[in-house]
């Protein structure tokens, strides 16, 4: 009686087949992260875990940024270089006085906000190009943001070639800036507050607000959403500008993070938070998704990627394993939601 | 004094003149049955109600006042709402975000961009209450909720939009009988409330019942519109296809010989598709496949090609057993498929009329190097393009640029080139004009008299049985009768293809 009570509280109204089918590739990784902490359980020490933490805030906030666009069944694929080019602007204003490769040699002590702003600022605009372009001109959002990934990475290789900077790293960041990213308030990391404080605002967002609502409508079922006189241009083009402002701020929060910047900077990062998104039970066929899922994906992620080189595994079977993982929990979608004929 | 009139009312598409001077005209808290067999316009004149169709000619009263409807957002503010046949809601969000999808109410006033999710519970509870729909917490999610559940939504959603007049496209079509009970209860309570409710439906015992009035419709022209209570289902099967055999066929005995392909006991997976169905076809005879939309015609013969999964049933070619799972399979055990959705399943637009015609038979054209011989390709276009009189500029042409007809006549001569035994075509002859119809009958007579089975789907009783020899009527997945084309009328075929209906 107990179990049979116990197990209703954990499934509801669903069976185990059901539970599983819907959790399997949540279930999977779950046993692998056990697996690691078998071979090796020093990476349960509390130091070990705060790093992983430390390391996966960034990339939930640009995780929870990608939601927007695959609960719409797309993806952007310009979010990684969106990183590289909101981490150079804001390091770019950013250096301390004294260090000898300053981008803007003349540039004086300006307040920290003022970067950050704009680099954000220049990010959302690029994500409502991108939703402009997707609603107006229909074209798919994978294409769209395919183009804006080139024209973005074009633009800030340029900006980073300017004189006298002429493509060296950034560095010699201010303190207070990189406080952002590595500081500590007592024993809780700064961007893990980030993160946290983040990952609020979007869950109320997305389940508070007439505008989360929507964005579940339109990706759930546009012809419905339209139907019922919601304006879809609008709403695409509100969820790529905050798909674009998380990312960017996720870019200003890796070079205060890491110290530096280049235009390089953030290369691949969208398909990692693709990839924990779908791990994490956002649907590619559009209106599931939820904030606790997306951040759990970007945990056991960010776990796997790290164990994997902790109990010494081959990088490049790293990949393999990310891989393997991605396609796997993208056919278990697939599986949940196109029914045979 | 009618809530609603429609008055000569014309709609035309290329080629068809879908609506002709029809009318309609619905009195407030009655239960007004649109009737009329598949393609009499229904549809189309409801789409023009609401917006989703613009009219050619005529005017639409509501309310007595004129009124333009261009679009749905229009209609829904007029007060005239529509539950299609396939619902428009969203899968993973609750009951009550369905219902005021568009206009959530919010926490304190208009403007604000916070959704008040208690008022929203409130409101939809009463809604619900309203109308008797206790089993449905305004928190499910729809995805949970039954096909009967989830419709009962959508009729919450449209009363809920303070709707005058409902649209209902066959929403009985996918119910239970205890359903249908329940939501003809429904239906009596928003008649009380003063809405009216225009329903579309074949199930002449649910029309008898359920409606106040009945408007017939036949070939895009409306017949007539009676009080329910004078009519029997007798009356109106008889308005709905007493019609003259305006369409001529071509002349020509059938030799019918030896059995050619026999399927029995198909049963389908999905409990609400087709069950049971047998049928034998022989050589050199041309055999219909009758009933009404949704009777499971076009998905028992896609199960028989191999395209669809069936749980149960045998199938023989000759006279032995054969597997089937695939159209690879069928294509090397003779059959062909013409499928029903021209556009979507037949042509490739942008290839061209030779890349059309070769596609089914491709490794035929072969050289002994593995590489596709053009001249092999083009001399078996010229060929079909002459056999069948297509009208094309060249084999080069796109196909998207033919005429209905002649890309009909392109997609025959593609499985013709296969050398089927068996064809089986799906609505042939759907969405063309009168002339090419008839070289359509005449190929197929033609086959027949070849030897080969030719199995035709048809929606359209003149053609099913001026063409076919004899008629497997098919009723809510089930066959219900097999008939002599020579010796059956229209009555006795429809009286079938609802024997199980309702």
């Amino acid at each position: 009686m107990q179990i049979q009570a116990v197990g209703n509280f954990l499934l509801g109204k669903r069976s185990l087949k059901e539970f599983v089918m819907d959790k399997a590739i949540f279930l999977v990784l779950l046993l692998l992260v056990i697996v690691i902490a078998i071979i090796n359980p020093r990476i349960l020490r509390i130091q070990v875990l705060r790093d992983i933490l430390m390391m996966s805030s960034t990339k939930i906030i640009m995780a929870l940024g990608m939601m927007f666009v695959i609960l719409t069944g797309g993806v952007d694929l310009g979010g990684g270089r969106m990183v590289g080019m909101a981490a150079v602007i804001s390091a770019s204003m950013l250096q301390t006085a004294e260090y000898v490769r300053r981008f803007y040699p003349d540039l004086g002590q300006i307040p920290l906000i003022i970067p950050i702003l704009l680099a954000v600022i220049v990010g959302t605009l690029f994500g409502m190009v991108n939703g402009m372009v997707v609603a107006k001109f229909k074209v798919p959002a994978f294409i769209a943001t395919l183009s804006s990934m080139l024209i973005i990475y074009g633009i800030n290789s340029i900006y980073f070639n300017l004189p006298p900077n002429n493509s060296q790293p950034i560095g010699g960041l201010r303190a207070d800036f990189t406080f952002l990213g590595s500081g500590f308030i007592g024993f809780l990391p700064v961007i893990v507050v980030f993160a946290a404080v983040v990952s609020i605002i979007v869950w109320f967002v997305l389940n508070k607000t007439v505008f989360g609502k929507n964005v579940y409508a339109v990706g759930g079922n546009p012809e419905a959403a339209a139907v019922s006189g919601i304006n879809i241009t609008r709403t695409l083009v509100g969820l790529f500008g905050l798909c674009g402002f998380l990312i960017s701020l996720s870019g200003v929060l890796e070079a205060a993070r890491t110290g530096g910047a280049t235009n390089n900077y953030g290369n691949g990062y969208e398909l990692d938070a693709i990839a924990s998104c779908v791990v994490g039970g956002v649907s590619t066929t559009g209106g599931v998704g939820t904030v606790s899922g997306v951040i759990a994906g970007v945990i056991i992620f960010s776990f796997i990627n790290y164990g994997l080189t902790f109990v010494g595994v081959n990088p490049y079977w790293q990949n393999i394993i990310k891989g393997l993982i991605i396609v796997a929990a993208v056919s278990f979608d697939i599986r949940k939601y196109v029914q045979k004929k | 004094m009618y809530v609603l009139e429609m008055n000569h009312v014309s709609k035309s598409f290329p080629g068809v003149k879908a609506l002709d001077d029809v009318t309609l005209k619905v009195k407030p808290g009655t239960v007004h049955a649109l009737m009329g067999e598949n393609g009499a316009g229904k549809s189309t004149l409801m789409k023009c109600l609401f917006g989703l169709y613009s009219m050619d000619e005529g005017e639409i009263r509501f309310n007595e006042e004129p009124v333009k409807i261009d679009n749905v957002k229009e209609a829904l503010s007029l007060g005239i709402s529509m539950i299609h046949q396939e619902l428009h809601l969203i899968p993973y969000r609750s009951v009550m975000e369905n219902i005021w999808l568009g206009r959530f109410p919010r926490r304190g006033g208009s403007k604000s961009p916070v959704v008040d999710h208690q008022a929203m519970f409130d409101k939809t509870d009463v809604l619900l209450k309203e109308l008797n729909l206790t089993s449905i917490s305004p928190t499910d999610l729809l995805r949970t909720l039954s096909v009967s559940k989830a419709q009962s939504v959508e009729i919450a959603k449209a009363v809920s939009y303070d709707a005058k007049i409902i649209i209902m496209d066959e929403p009985s079509s996918s119910l239970t009988e205890n359903e249908v009970e329940h939501l003809f209860a429904i239906i009596r309570s928003l008649r009380e409330r003063g809405v009216a409710i225009i329903y579309i439906s074949h199930k002449m015992e649910e029309i008898l019942k359920i409606s106040d009035e009945v408007t017939i419709m036949r070939d895009g022209h409306y017949v007539g519109t009676w009080a329910a209570s004078e009519l029997t289902t007798g009356m109106i099967i008889k308005k709905m296809v007493g019609r003259d055999l305006t369409h001529r066929f071509p002349a020509g005995e059938s030799h019918i010989s030896g059995e050619l392909l026999r399927v029995e006991n198909y049963t389908s997976p999905n409990p609400r598709s087709f069950k049971d169905v047998s049928l034998t076809l022989h050589k050199g005879e041309i055999l219909g496949i009758g009933g009404l939309v949704g009777a499971q015609r076009t998905e028992v013969m896609e199960a028989v090609f191999g395209l669809r999964l069936h749980s149960e049933g045998k199938l023989y070619v000759n006279g032995a057993e054969v597997s089937c799972n695939s159209a690879y399979d069928a294509k090397k055990l003779g059959m062909a498929l013409l499928t029903e959705e021209r556009r979507a399943t037949g042509i490739f637009p942008v290839l061209s009329v030779q890349e059309n015609l070769v596609i089914a038979n491709i490794r035929a054209y072969k050289n002994k190097s593995g590489l596709l011989n053009s001249a092999k390709m083009s001399a078996a276009t010229k060929k079909s393009i002459k056999d069948l009189d297509i009208k094309t500029p060249s084999a080069k042409t796109l196909i998207k640029s033919l005429s209905g007809g002649n890309q009909q006549k392109v997609l025959f001569a593609r499985w013709l080139l296969t050398v089927p035994d068996i064809l089986i075509l799906d609505e042939p002859t759907r969405g063309i004009d009168v002339g090419a119809k008839y070289e359509i009958y005449v190929i197929m007579r033609e086959l027949a008299a070849q030897g080969k089975g030719v199995i035709m789907i048809s929606s359209e009783m003149p053609e099913l049985l001026g063409m076919t020899d004899r008629v497997v009527v098919m009723s809510e997945g089930r066959v219900a009768g097999t008939v002599n084309s020579k010796e059956t009328d229209q009555e006795q075929v429809m009286e079938l293809a609802t024997k199980y209906v309702g």
